[in-house]
């Protein structure tokens, strides 16, 4: 029994040797540039008084973390998704579009010079309620129609920022509100940015509900043969669709993350081609994007890795229109790293050497 | 003797194939869709012109279908080609520009080196999706990134090309005066149809793609070689990429960063319309041309129409989309139950 679980952790835990390496590649690389420029800054913690007169934490990792909070929780969504159906939605940055009008309209009828909790609370439930019926939408897609995931949600891809457009109108609301900025920047007495504790909040949910039910199991059972699922009495149906709505839940609390942080609404560039940055997280943190085993925590490292990539680049003083190129590079070494084919040939370079060592010790 | 064995007869009638009947649909609606916008919007759509403006302006989306359609035949995805578009295009700009090769020496070069950048990235990603066994829409994301970043390192300012040689080899069209005019791209296009349909159909390398596409196990049991067939599906995709690229900068004859944004969507719609299926081993190089020309019909309609915002127009394309998703599904969820049918009347009769 012992020898089980021991062998259950060590298959569990080599999901995340890639992006902890490549985690740890980054830090180095920053250290080592640190010291040869003797500028740490990237590193930096300190604290500032922001122009409310609270003290808060600030610094590169800080605002690195900050900034990748709509990022995980999307990929958090994403990593179900992918586990359930073996697909990607590629429709989470225009439905997010469309959760952000929703609420902003919410909060527009309360009136936007008097936000109260009350009437984010009702914004932010309209927006969830909204964001579920779409990617239910794309989730009867897959399930019900069985049309491949990302092929279903391209409609809402290419039609979703219009249906934003056509919910707010063509004017960018201000939000300018001590409540909102609570929400997207400090509370006011705790230093740390609130989009993390909500990233925080939602990892706990989940993990919340997989400890409680069997939710984790039954997504990978249906991701890895759901022919064998549906034998042994799970219904692929309802946890593909249950895996859009949690999806559904996610895209809109990143989005009114997205929305207060910038104070503004903009149907066009609202959490704008995050779908990649998304998918990308869920791949580097060593999930399958062909469905089944997953792991959150690798999901959420690789949105954390993502963001330290673009920062790293940015401090290096590359142009921000040209970071892509350098992401693409940075991917593509990640990705053979963690290759079928990379993976067996280091496994058997590995076993060459074991065995030999053992020769060694035998001979001895 | 002269008496047909009744059992003989209905094995031998094949039912139509999934490609060939959704790419029937495809034209089905196309035709009828062409039809509406005749009686209800005139005079523009009843010109033979017209058609033939819609192959003039949309030419490098008609190649770029092509491509498409051939990697997801091989039961992958290649999002990598509007950033390829958009780099061919860019380079091609700078070159003719500033290199100071005059004449049809420069634009000869220029063709190679828009052939060189589709077969850098037609290698690479052939080589990481096929013989890495990596999946092939991260590679093709980082194709595209890196295609796109690469792009803004060339210039991200806009580049017009005077270039005389290039102006003049623009200006070559097939016409016959006062009728139709075919622009020197569009010509292209319809032959790089015509070509991957041989291709496709003829070809030892066509078939070896929709095998792999259809069964990888079965095919490799047939003694195909996998790997190979799907790294060469890439290269041509990649290819043919970089070929739009080069009829884009003939039509549009200005670089610009925003070249081909999106248009790896369009193409996999218009590949998803006229019949392809992403499972790979379904489709046809024909139906997605009909899958262009409806795309593009329907923003020639919503322009004729006088609709101003765009909005709409995105809207009605996405919905027109859903329409032949849930078409295609439909059709082939009743065609299964329907053979599964005939087998188990099949089973009983015997």
């Amino acid at each position: 029994m012992r020898q089980k679980t021991s062998i259950r952790r060590k298959q569990d835990l080599s999901q995340l040797i890639i992006p902890l390496a490549a985690l740890g590649i980054l830090v180095l690389f920053n250290l080592i540039r640190g010291i040869v420029i003797g500028d740490l800054g990237f590193f930096s913690i300190t604290t500032r008084v922001n122009n409310d007169g609270n003290t808060v934490l600030a610094g590169n990792l800080i605002s690195i973390i900050d900034d990748a909070s709509a990022l995980a929780i999307i990929a958090m969504g994403m990593t179900l998704v992918t586990a359930a159906c073996g697909g990607q939605d590629i429709s989470v940055g225009a439905v997010g579009a469309i959760s952000g009008a929703v609420f902003v309209k919410v909060l527009d009828a309360f009136g936007l010079d008097k936000i109260s909790v009350g009437s984010i609370l009702i914004g932010l439930f309209a927006a969830i309620a909204v964001t579920i019926v779409f990617t239910l939408f794309n989730g009867t897609l897959v399930s019900v129609f069985k049309i491949q995931p990302m092929i279903a949600t391209l409609i809402l891809f290419s039609c979703g920022r219009s249906i934003a457009y056509m919910i707010t109108g063509s004017a960018t609301p201000q939000l300018n509100d001590k409540l909102i900025n609570a929400i997207g920047k400090t509370i006011p007495g705790i230093p740390i940015p609130t989009p993390i504790f909500l990233v925080v909040l939602m990892a706990l949910i989940l993990a919340l509900i997989f400890k409680v039910t069997n939710l984790r199991l039954y997504t990978q059972t249906v991701g890895i043969n759901q022919g064998a699922a549906r034998l042994n009495g799970i219904n692929p149906m309802v946890i593909k669709l249950l895996s859009f709505v949690i999806l559904g839940v996610c895209v809109s609390l990143a989005s009114m993350i997205q929305v207060c942080r910038l104070n503004q609404l903009s149907h066009k560039t609202l959490l704008d081609a995050i779908e990649m940055d998304a998918i990308l997280a869920v791949a580097i943190g060593g999930n399958s994007l062909g469905g089944g085993k997953f792991r959150l925590s690798g999901t959420i490292l690789g949105a954390y890795i993502i963001l330290m990539l673009t920062n790293t680049l940015n401090d290096m003083s590359v142009k921000p229109e040209s970071i892509k190129a350098y992401k693409a590079i940075v991917i593509i070494i990640i990705v053979i790293a963690g290759s079928p084919a990379v993976k067996q040939k280091i496994t058997a370079f590995w076993k060459r050497i074991h065995s030999g060592s053992r020769k060694v010790m035998a001979g001895r | 003797m002269t008496v047909k064995n009744p059992e003989v007869s209905t094995v031998r009638r094949q039912p139509m194939s999934n490609t060939k009947l959704l790419m029937l649909i495809a034209i089905g609606i196309f035709v009828f869709m062409y039809a509406a916008a005749m009686i209800f919007l005139g005079k523009r759509f009843l010109t033979v012109q017209e058609i033939f403006n819609l192959l003039n302006n949309n030419a490098y989306l008609i190649i770029l279908g092509c491509s498409l359609t051939i990697v997801m035949i091989g039961g992958g995805i290649d999002i990598s080609v509007g950033g390829v578009v958009c780099l061919t295009a860019m380079s091609v700009a700078k070159f003719l520009q500033f290199s100071g090769i005059e004449g049809p020496a420069g634009v000869a070069l220029s063709i190679l080196l828009a052939l060189a950048i589709g077969l850098f990235f037609g290698i690479e990603q052939g080589f990481l999706v096929s013989y890495l066994g990596i999946q092939p829409f991260i590679v093709t994301l980082a194709g595209m990134f890196l295609s796109r970043g690469v792009t803004t390192m060339v210039s991200s300012e806009n580049i017009p090309i005077k270039h005389e040689a290039f102006q003049a080899m623009k200006k070559i069209t097939l016409q016959i005066p006062g009728v139709l005019k075919l622009e020197l791209g569009a010509a292209i296009a319809l032959l790089i149809l015509l070509g991957m349909y041989l291709l496709l159909r003829h070809h030892k390398l066509g078939r070896s793609i929709y095998a792999l596409g259809g069964n990888q196990q079965s095919a490799l049991m047939l003694g195909i070689n996998v790997k190979r067939s799907r790294f060469l599906s890439y290269v041509i995709s990649s290819v043919l990429a970089a070929i739009a690229g080069y009829v884009f900068i003939m039509h549009a004859s200005s670089g610009k960063t925003s070249i081909g944004l999106r248009s790896e969507m369009d193409a996999i719609a218009s590949a998803i319309i006229g019949g392809t299926l992403l499972t790979g081993g379904v489709g046809n190089v024909f139906g997605t041309f009909f899958g262009v020309m409806i795309l593009t019909t329907i923003q020639e309609i919503m322009a004729a129409s006088k609709v101003q915002e765009s909005y709409w127009q995105e809207i009605a394309s996405g919905a027109i989309l859903a329409l032949f998703i849930l078409l295609q599904s439909v059709v082939l969820a009743q065609r299964g139950k329907k053979v599964q049918l005939q087998g188990r009347l099949k089973a009983k009769k015997e």
